[in-house]
């Protein structure tokens, strides 16, 4: 396969060589592996310049106390410290798990939900599909703006609990109603994309394994839960990691809510809305506080990683597979290709 | 084969194929969700073509009204709409364009051709996608600032110009479907890498590039924290950073910001539309890969 096709490519020189023939003892040998080393070059200049090196600079950064503008000051670990004496951000890293936890749960489990019933549905299955898309394309900051007036105090959702004799709830000011609305929106942007994601893998189970679970007798439920489920796995795995790396990183929902002239935002009422992300972005931009805002980024850093090894440890669980990620999902995709 | 045709479903999952009622029942779920996706748009819809007395109104007002077109000119008189969705034009088309060039390029070598410390750097490139955003946002903006960037809008399109996922994704591709022999006979001919790229592969990989041509734009299109952070000129920002503004600003004129909402969703959903086909067929793919 690669040996048919030697990358040797055509340099001028030899061009007139058939391709396909060994060129390790071609003169210029190195010349050839500079036009694919050129071709790769742009995305590891431009990590270079604007991944690593800020990533390397922020280590630096939060050791600093920095305003962005006067001359930093080394103050060593200290920014750390402060951080874990900080209430509020403390507060920031227990609202958004609160989040996380209040939309992943519900919308992983509609999305399999959906997927299931789009899988058995074949009428109409393109318009499904893009109805259900269209929330993860839109905007986020006018959808918020948008879910901001149905949680007013005065708003349609309000006005809907009415309509059926309950009472207004505090949307946009108790504690849970802030979790809830924000977790609602988060809910109904990323539920259509997992159902389309769990609908793949739905539909890359082969059909034999159904007839052999027929043949054998299985119920719905039982090929539900032995045949459907396990073979999901993979799929359910990258869906639950995706999730939890966006859901640590909850930012417009809460900006955009509870934001108001010059003072940036608060989070909202009891600052119930403060996430991670909002709390970087207060005191690095709004309150000039660079060293801190780096330090935190690396704190966040922390929480995602433990969290990302959790989730794949928790997902993969009794697989098989030791070793599930992207390899084994690599792996198996492979195997299932005859590749 | 006829075996496994319709009563246990296209892929013999038992659910909603039995009964006429089951089977019903599945059809009102799911138009149920589409409703419910749905519904915010057309809310929007609602509240930007009538009043700001309306939305206070109780019971609610449920059907648009006939004050679209005002509300729409009253934006347009009260931020400069055009600038800033100009602002987003440019960055979202010129920074898909850098990607699916340098993305494409570096696939294609990845794919089809040997070169030293290959799998290394392979490594590497999904490495740096794990890496979140936020935590360079401190230090990439400082970065910024010093280059002279910080309110240009070249800080919202180079630093993203090739990205890893792309890279990953077209290289996928390319191995499948991209034929060795179709390299060699351009060999033959006497073409070299470039050539190649150009002429054989690049036609090739069209499907791939309308995918992560969608996929790069709306994530262009869409990013908030990015321009809020860099685009420290308040009269130079994008879409998604005005219509926040507009909010801050307006945010007891209900209908005016509503409008705005409107009027910087409808082109991104015009685009999904044109091409939605594509691009859900691939996700899926692209998730399964990943």
């Amino acid at each position: 396969m690669a040996t048919v096709l030697d990358p040797a490519g055509a340099p001028a020189a030899n061009e007139k060589q058939p391709a396909g023939r060994t060129r390790s003892t071609t003169p210029g040998g190195r010349r050839r592996h500079f036009p694919p080393l050129l071709a790769i070059s742009p995305f590891y200049v431009l990590f270079a310049v604007f991944g690593a090196f800020p990533i390397v600079f922020s280590v630096y950064l939060s050791f600093q106390d920095w305003d962005g503008i006067g001359d930093m000051r080394y103050v060593g670990l200290k920014q750390y410290g402060w951080l874990l004496q900080d209430s509020v951000f403390w507060h920031a890293v227990l609202n958004t798990f609160e989040i996380w936890f209040l939309s992943t749960v519900p919308m992983l489990f509609l999305a399999l939900v959906l997927a299931f019933l789009l899988h058995s549905q074949v009428r109409f299955a393109g318009a499904y599909r893009v109805a259900y898309f269209i929330p993860n394309v839109t905007s986020m900051v006018a959808m918020t703006v948008v879910f901001g007036s149905v949680f007013a105090q005065a708003g349609l959702a309000n006005s809907a609990l009415r309509v059926i004799g309950l009472d207004g709830v505090g949307w946009l000011s108790s504690e849970w109603g802030i979790k809830s609305s924000v977790s609602i929106m988060i809910i109904w942007r990323w539920v259509g994309y997992n159902a389309l994601i769990f609908l793949a893998g739905l539909q890359a189970i082969p059909t034999e394994h159904f007839e052999a679970a027929r043949v054998d007798g299985a119920n719905s439920r039982q090929t539900l839960f032995r045949v459907v489920l396990p073979q999901l796995r993979p799929v359910v795995l990258f869906a639950a990691v995706t999730s939890t790396i966006n859901g640590l990183q909850i930012f417009t929902e809460s900006q955009v809510l509870f934001q108001s002239t010059d003072v940036g935002t608060t989070g909202g009422p009891g600052q119930e809305g403060m996430t991670i992300v909002l709390y970087l972005w207060q005191k690095a931009f709004k309150e000039h506080q660079f060293g801190y805002g780096a330090a935190m980024g690396w704190v966040l850093f922390a929480i995602i990683a433990v969290f990302t090894i959790v989730n794949w440890r928790l997902v993969a669980g009794s697989d098989d597979d030791r070793r599930p990620g992207i390899a084994g999902l690599l792996r198996r995709r492979g195997a299932r290709d005859g590749r | 084969m006829a075996a496994d045709e319709r009563p246990t479903g296209s892929a013999g999952l038992a659910i909603g194929s039995g009964s006429r009622l089951s089977r019903t029942c599945v059809r009102a779920v799911l138009l149920l969700g589409v409703l419910v996706s749905l519904f915010p748009f057309y809310w929007l819809v609602v509240l930007a073509s009538g009043t700001t007395q309306d939305i206070y109104r109780y019971p609610p007002k449920l059907v648009p009204g006939p004050h679209l077109l005002d509300n729409m000119g009253r934006v347009l008189d009260t931020v400069d709409f055009f600038g800033s969705l100009f602002n987003t034009v440019v960055v979202a088309v010129l920074g898909t364009v850098l990607v699916l060039f340098f993305d494409s390029l570096a696939a294609f070598a990845f794919a089809k051709y040997e070169f030293p410390a290959k799998k290394f750097l392979f490594g590497m490139l999904l490495v740096t996608y794990m890496i979140p955003a936020q935590l360079s946002l401190v230090p990439q903006f400082v970065t910024m600032a010093e280059f002279g960037w910080a309110g240009s809008l070249k800080a919202l399109i180079i630093p993203g110009a090739a990205n890893a996922f792309g890279i990953f994704w077209m290289r996928q591709y390319a191995q499948n479907s991209l034929p060795d022999e179709l390299l060699d006979a351009g060999r033959i001919d006497g073409a070299g890498f470039f050539r190649l790229y150009w002429t054989v592969a690049l036609p090739l990989f069209r499907p791939a590039l309308a995918f992560l041509g969608i996929f790069t734009f709306i994530g262009l299109w869409n990013d908030y924290i990015w321009p809020l952070v860099v685009m420290i000129d308040p009269d130079r920002v994008t879409l998604q950073v005005a219509l926040a503004n507009l909010n801050i600003l307006y945010n007891t004129d209900y209908s005016l910001v509503m409008a705005g909402a409107l009027m910087s969703v409808i082109p991104l959903i015009v685009v999904f539309l044109v091409g939605a086909r594509h691009f859900l067929r691939d996700l899926a793919a692209g998730a399964m890969k990943m």
